[in-house]
């Protein structure tokens, strides 16, 4: 059965018969037909945000907290060049979106003309799949195919560029019964042979250890990955991408491994016999040197995408699946087998490694600690239902040393691209897709001022994101490693903590600010502020020298850590030989 | 270590460039490329070769299985495949020499294709030793332009059969 309507109509009816009731959008030129329609759809909601780059950031943020696609429209040239941080953070994350951009005309396309540019080829590395729609009979097709591939194997983002003669064309639009593509058919199911060799593997090891990340989340295999670590008593350590996939205030949680990862957690890796790397891809900020991590171990790494496996990490046995369905099989293998745990004296040694060596820092009655600020943030919320996003920074290493998620889906943190302004237009996003939740963004003040103009979209929206800025005047992770392997010289990376003044911004914006730098004051004020009705700023004023410690030097092996000693001033953590023999 | 990489493809606008994009990231240099169309007009085959490590060859081909229009990828191993590929040579021939170079043209069962005042036009088929024997013997009466074609290749009968 087919309809008369125009290649806008089409893309409109396409995305409400995908299911997609929120969209992020900009409009301009080319795009205009496409808003054109949207006008009219009861179905789809568009939130405008203040920039692309914004939108497709919000878009992420929807998509990690609901598991749902992020969809965005933009305009041609700049409008579609805006995206391009938002679809590289996303494509390193794999996180699942359909973005589309305008085009100008075919009949100009390749001419240089007003507000034209190769968004698919530009975005040829950092999409999963990009399309150029050339006739309006494709379109319907295409958007299946985008929501297909973006939703399945490992997901991630797909960019559909639609020339504006495309939207305008009249035509006969017939949904697609079926998807045909021959090339694309991702192991969902992990092999069974492998599977069962993998389970014997973790029957008779004595000091296994799950490491965990981003793949779990995404497959929703959260209850199988805690049912695999009860049934066996296996320590479960959580990437900064897999924060969420197994609850932190768990006993058998250690917590996340690598460059800031507590020495407990990096130990248990350096000394585990049995690594479950389940949905990871071995990252360098994870790994430090390679040689070095998990030495001692058998690695079994379970991942739907082949590429990843044996890619930086020798592996003796690859499994290629949904984390979801291999973690079920691996349990299913177990209980047949009436495998019984045997970790009591490994966990045993990870606790005492973890009553020696814990997360801690000085406190300070004077000035507020930034470890304090998001200790108390995880105090205060812990038990409300809640979602956190981050910046990029100390505070974000900081948080999460110090925030423990205990359900899937509430952590928003830019993983493999390290993108600063990613946590506030996150926070819009989540709080889409989690209306009920309360949804903060744990800032540094260099990171908010990315991407603050959407205070505009929050407060217009009616969004009541609470954004917490931990204030240091400095770009703090920049200033640290120049006080630490650049002698102190802090080239450029000097802010003005009263530049902003962020209580004034709040109130240009019509949010509420808060300004606090007494610790006594520091809990009733995030109470107060995350309480507010709207959304709320709060400047936190932090001693502005502080280090994130534990930490690994870069390229160095993760069991030597700097710092973490516990009540030694910072100076005697740092072993000044260790520092030397990294960095000549 | 040398690999022939025969990659079959959807027949789109865009496949080759994403297809040679990976190559390019990865620092890999293609030694040579051909595409064209298979016996489903659908499809097309490019056979790339590239000279790298087993290792990073294994990685390459498990991140062109992820492109989304790639159907099939073989590194075809020389003993299990068979490969040709087509040269042109212009070479200086001074009408007292043509002979000399018409016999080895007919020696390497190439044929003339153009006859110029002071030149040659041979078209030959092969292996790549044969065509770079070929080569280093019309070096010595001075090459004036050459253009190769790039390796085809497909695995031997016995394989599919
Ligand atoms: C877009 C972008 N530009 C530059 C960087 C490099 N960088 C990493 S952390 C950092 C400093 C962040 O400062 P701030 O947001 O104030 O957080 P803090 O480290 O002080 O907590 C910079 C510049 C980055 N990650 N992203």
């Amino acid at each position: 059965m087919s309809e008369r309507m125009t290649g806008a109509q089409a893309l409109v009816r396409s995305l409400e018969l995908e299911g997609v009731t929120t969209l992020f959008g900009y409009p301009g030129g080319v795009a205009l037909p496409i808003f054109d329609a949207l006008y009219d759809s009861a179905q789809v909601h568009v939130l405008l945000p203040r920039h692309e780059q914004a939108a497709v950031h919000a878009a992420d943020g929807y998509a990690r907290v609901t598991g749902k696609p992020g969809v965005v429209l933009v305009t041609s040239g700049p409008g579609a060049t805006n995206t391009i941080t938002g679809l590289a953070n996303a494509y390193m994350d794999s996180v699942p979106m359909v973005v589309f951009t305008a085009q100008v005309a075919q009949s100009v396309l390749g001419t240089d003309a007003f507000q034209e540019s190769d968004i698919t080829g530009i975005t040829l590395p950092i999409t999963k799949h990009s399309y150029l729609v050339r006739n309006p009979d494709d379109l319907a097709e295409t958007i299946r195919e985008a929501f297909l591939i973006a939703t399945t194997g490992r997901p991630g983002p797909v960019l559909i560029d639609v020339p504006v003669d495309v939207s305008k064309a009249e035509f006969d639009f017939v949904w697609p019964e079926h998807v045909n593509l021959p090339g694309y058919k991702p192991t969902v199911r992990g092999h069974i042979k492998q599977i069962k060799q993998a389970a014997a593997l973790i029957a008779e090891a004595r000091k296994p250890l799950l490491y965990v990340g981003g793949g779990v989340l995404a497959s929703g295999g959260w209850k199988e990955l805690k049912e695999l670590a009860e049934l066996m008593q296996l320590p479960v350590a959580t990437t900064l991408m897999g924060k969420g996939a197994f609850p932190e205030d768990h006993y058998l949680s250690i917590g996340m491994p690598g460059m800031h990862g507590a020495k407990y957690t990096n130990f248990a890796i350096t000394d585990t016999d049995l690594l479950i790397a389940v949905g990871v891809r071995f990252d360098d900020r994870v790994t430090g040197k390679l040689s070095a991590f998990a030495a001692k171990a058998r690695v079994i790494h379970i991942d739907v995408d082949p590429a990843e496996i044996g890619k930086n990490k020798t592996v003796d046995m690859p499994v290629v699946g949904d984390a979801k369905q291999v973690l079920a099989g691996l349990v299913a293998e177990l209980r047949k087998a009436d495998a019984e745990p045997r970790t009591e004296g490994w966990m045993n040694a990870i606790d005492d490694w973890r009553r020696q060596f814990p997360l801690h820092y000085l406190h300070n009655t004077e000035e507020i600690m930034p470890e304090f600020a998001i200790e108390t943030i995880q105090r205060i919320t812990r038990d409300r239902k809640r979602v956190i996003t981050t910046e990029v920074g100390q505070h974000q290493m900081w948080a999460c040393q110090y925030i423990h998620v205990t359900e899937p889906r509430t952590w928003c943190s830019s993983g493999g691209l390290g993108t600063m302004g990613f946590g506030f237009p996150a926070a819009i996003g989540a709080q889409l897709g989690a209306p009920d939740h309360l949804v903060i963004d744990i800032a540094g003040d260099g990171s908010i001022q990315m991407n603050s103009q959407e205070m505009a979209t929050a407060a217009i929206n009616g969004l009541p994101v609470k954004v917490v800025v931990l204030n240091n005047g400095y770009l703090g992770m920049v200033r640290q490693w120049q006080e630490l392997f650049y002698g102190h010289r802090y080239s450029s990376s000097t802010l003005a903590q009263d530049c902003p003044d962020f209580v004034k911004l709040a109130d240009a914006y019509g949010w509420k600010g808060y300004r606090v730098s007494d610790p006594a004051l520091l809990e009733a004020t995030l109470r107060e502020a995350f309480d507010a009705e709207g959304p709320a700023i709060i400047d936190v004023r932090v001693v502005r020298e502080e280090c994130v410690y534990p930490m690994v030097a870069p390229g160095g092996s993760i069991d030597e850590m700097l710092g973490g000693v516990p009540g030694g001033p910072v100076s005697d953590m740092l072993d000044d030989d260790l520092i030397k023999e990294v960095w000549e | 270590m040398k690999h022939t990489l025969s990659v079959l493809v959807e027949n789109r606008a865009g496949v080759l460039t994403r297809v040679t994009s990976l190559f390019a990231r990865r620092g890999f240099n293609i030694d040579s490329l051909a595409v064209g169309p298979t016996e489903d007009p659908t499809l097309s085959r490019i056979t790339i070769v590239v000279s790298a490590e087993d290792t990073p060859v294994e990685q390459i081909t498990k991140q062109l299985h992820k492109l989304i229009n790639v159907i099939k990828i073989q590194d075809l191993h020389p003993a299990e495949s068979i490969d040709r590929e087509l040269v042109l040579f212009k070479v200086n021939a001074a009408p007292e020499r043509r002979h000399e170079i018409i016999e080895i043209a007919n020696v390497f069962r190439a044929k003339i294709i153009d006859v110029g005042r002071n030149s040659l036009t041979i078209e030959a088929t092969g292996a790549s030793d044969k065509l770079q024997a070929m080569e280093d013997l019309f070096r010595g009466y001075g090459i004036k332009e050459l253009a190769r074609t790039g390796k085809i290749a497909l695995s031997r009968g016995s394989r599919d059969s």
